[in-house]
């Protein structure tokens, strides 16, 4: 057959057709690394260019805002942090927030910069998630140790004010669960202090870094207008030019006491993409180095003894502190008929979470607006016309989180 | 937010424009909805989106809720969001269970919206609701052969029966 194929003799099984124009369709994933979590994508290839892509989701839905109408209010919080599992404290806020808007309870200004600072934590966390994996994707294994080790320490900073890594349910209606112990200050501080270094050192290895320069400058570009069309939120869209954050735009907690900037990019491809989070770490930094310096004094979390569970050393003293603790873990709280719509500024873009209250103990319907479903709606226009190997890139710099998708 | 007075001020301007889009306001807890005709609701998203003035031009959020047992008792939601002024609005159109296996009906806003492509489907999926004119009605997250609107309030919650076909083929 080699001899004939080298006379040019076609040996009848179509080796010598011209298979760059032929369009086929290809499969990838549900279970491929590349895709981030469980994402399936069928792609029409020619030759190596995709002309056409349609991300299919739904792999890993597991009926959250449908199990939430069966909890009591406080006992939602743990579901809801499961959705978007790499920025659970952002669907704490936006749960937590958003009942707390329900009810009209202020929260103490304590615990309101521990959100904050916990926030902003998180969101570092979740950035370097996604430098690591996404370098990863593009060949520099090395970044997924550098970020995993600074990752490390956010997660012990977790665990040492939490109890938990992960999944902390930290964030109560009405407050935070508890202070921060004695040495978290020092620690935090410590962190604060290197995380800028190791931001630059990041930098230092990435962008001088010639193939990973080439796999992302140019490539995966979508125009402002185009995003907002489509809902994109988040560092897509200030990668684009457009500096809308949440955080600035809408008063909540203390992030209007903060100082601190937006980043944006110019053209809105790759490489914006990775600048702009690259400075997002940086800037959170900040803030959590701020929240730290005017971290007020005084309680963590509401009185209302209606909503917020009595402290534990009060409950063998005052029968009335019993009552209430009994009252709250047997039944819950009830809210009065209503519904909100709150809207926070996660990692990943805006996070809203409606609430609808029908005046029982349990929420009548949450749903999460998580922008990582709603981005994906992106991925086509970022995609299409592109080889497969940029593709794999985009996914990455569009940081989706399969779990946040399909909840 | 618009404050109340500047909700009826917008519903006084779309009145003048779409007689009748606007069935009621409301105003709580400091935010703001429009409570919307459904025959009408492309109209007043188109309204609220190109009057000079007005600029609500970028949807947050659609998503239903189910107020069983009131009755119209689906409420499709469209969260609004005008940057420039960073005021947020809902409109809201409820809909009636036409009952049986008919699924209610709305016009869907992905011509308006592109956006809304996406969470329109989310909507189909876990209430049915039907968006018409939507290019790509099918089920996204459950699977395609799923039978039922599984975030209906009255849908049945509970346990899947597990079959164990290994004992029951050895008792034969």
């Amino acid at each position: 057959m080699a001899e004939a194929l080298a006379n040019g003799i076609d040996p009848g099984i179509g080796l010598n057709e011209d298979r760059t124009t032929e369009v086929m369709t290809v499969n990838i994933g549900p279970h491929h690394p590349a895709t981030h979590g469980v994402l399936r994508l069928v792609v029409d290839l020619e030759g190596e260019i995709v002309r056409e892509c349609k991300p299919v989701i739904g792999y890993v839905h597991t009926g959250i805002e449908k199990s939430c109408e069966d909890k009591s209010y406080w006992k939602v919080i743990p579901f809801v942090e499961r959705m978007d599992y790499v920025s659970y404290f952002f669907q704490m806020e936006a749960y937590c927030g958003a009942v707390e808007r329900l009810i009209g309870l202020e929260i103490p200004p304590r615990a309101k910069y521990l959100r904050t600072l916990f926030l902003e934590l998180n969101r570092i966390h979740s950035h370097l998630v996604w430098l690591g994996t996404t370098a990863l994707d593009l060949g520099a294994i090395s970044m997924l140790w550098y970020c995993f080790r600074e990752r490390d320490r956010i997660l012990d900073l977790f665990e040492m004010a939490t109890g938990q890594r992960m999944h902390t349910r930290y964030f109560q209606v009405g407050g935070v669960i508890e202070d921060i112990p004695l040495g978290f200050e020092a620690k935090c501080r410590q962190f604060v202090e290197d995380m800028p270094v190791r931001v630059g050192q990041y930098e230092a290895l990435l962008d001088r870094n010639e193939v990973f320069l080439q796999r992302t400058k140019g490539v995966g570009a979508v125009s402002r207008e185009r995003l907002l069309e489509l809902g994109v939120t988040g560092p897509l869209l200030r990668a684009a030019g457009e500096p809308w954050d949440l955080r600035k735009a809408f008063d909540y907690l203390a992030y209007p006491e903060m100082d601190f900037k937006i980043p944006v990019g110019t053209v809105g491809d790759n490489y914006d993409r990775y600048r702009v989070r690259i400075a997002e770490m940086v800037e959170s930094t900040r803030i959590v180095g701020q929240c730290l310096d005017a971290l007020p004094e005084g309680p963590f979390i509401a009185e209302d003894r209606k909503y917020v569970l009595p402290p534990r050393s009060e409950l063998s003293t005052s029968m009335e502190s019993l009552i209430h603790h009994f009252k709250l873990v047997t039944e819950g709280f009830r809210v009065e008929p209503g519904e909100v719509y709150y809207g926070i500024e996660s990692p990943r873009g805006e996070l809203g979470c409606f609430v609808l209250a029908d005046g029982s103990a349990k929420p009548a319907r949450v749903h999460f607006r998580d922008p990582s479903f709603v981005n994906l709606q992106a991925f086509r226009d970022m995609a299409v016309d592109t080889y497969v190997a940029d593709m794999i890139c985009s996914l990455g710099m569009l940081d989706p989180i399969l779990g946040g998708v399909d909840r | 937010m618009p404050d109340a007075p500047g909700l009826e001020l917008i519903r006084g301007e779309v009145e003048r424009d779409h007689p009748g889009a606007v069935l009621a306001t409301s105003f709580d807890r400091e935010q703001a909805a429009l409570i919307a005709d459904p025959a009408q609701v492309l109209d007043l998203l188109r309204w609220l989106r190109d009057t000079p003035g007005q600029g609500y031009r970028f949807l947050s959020s659609l998503h239903v809720a189910d107020y069983l047992p009131a009755e119209p008792r689906f409420g499709v939601h469209y969260e609004l969001l005008n940057r420039e002024r960073v005021e947020r609005i809902r409109v809201k159109a409820m809909l009636a269970d036409p009952g049986e296996e008919a699924l209610p009906q709305i016009d869907s806003c992905v011509e308006l919206f592109p956006t809304a492509h996406a969470q329109e489907r989310e909507a189909f999926d876990f209430f049915g609701i039907e968006f018409r004119g939507h290019p790509e009605l099918t089920r996204i997250l459950l699977p395609d052969d799923y039978v039922g609107w599984p975030q209906r309030r009255d849908f049945p919650i509970g346990g899947e029966p597990v079959t164990f076909t290994y004992s029951e083929m050895a008792r034969g």
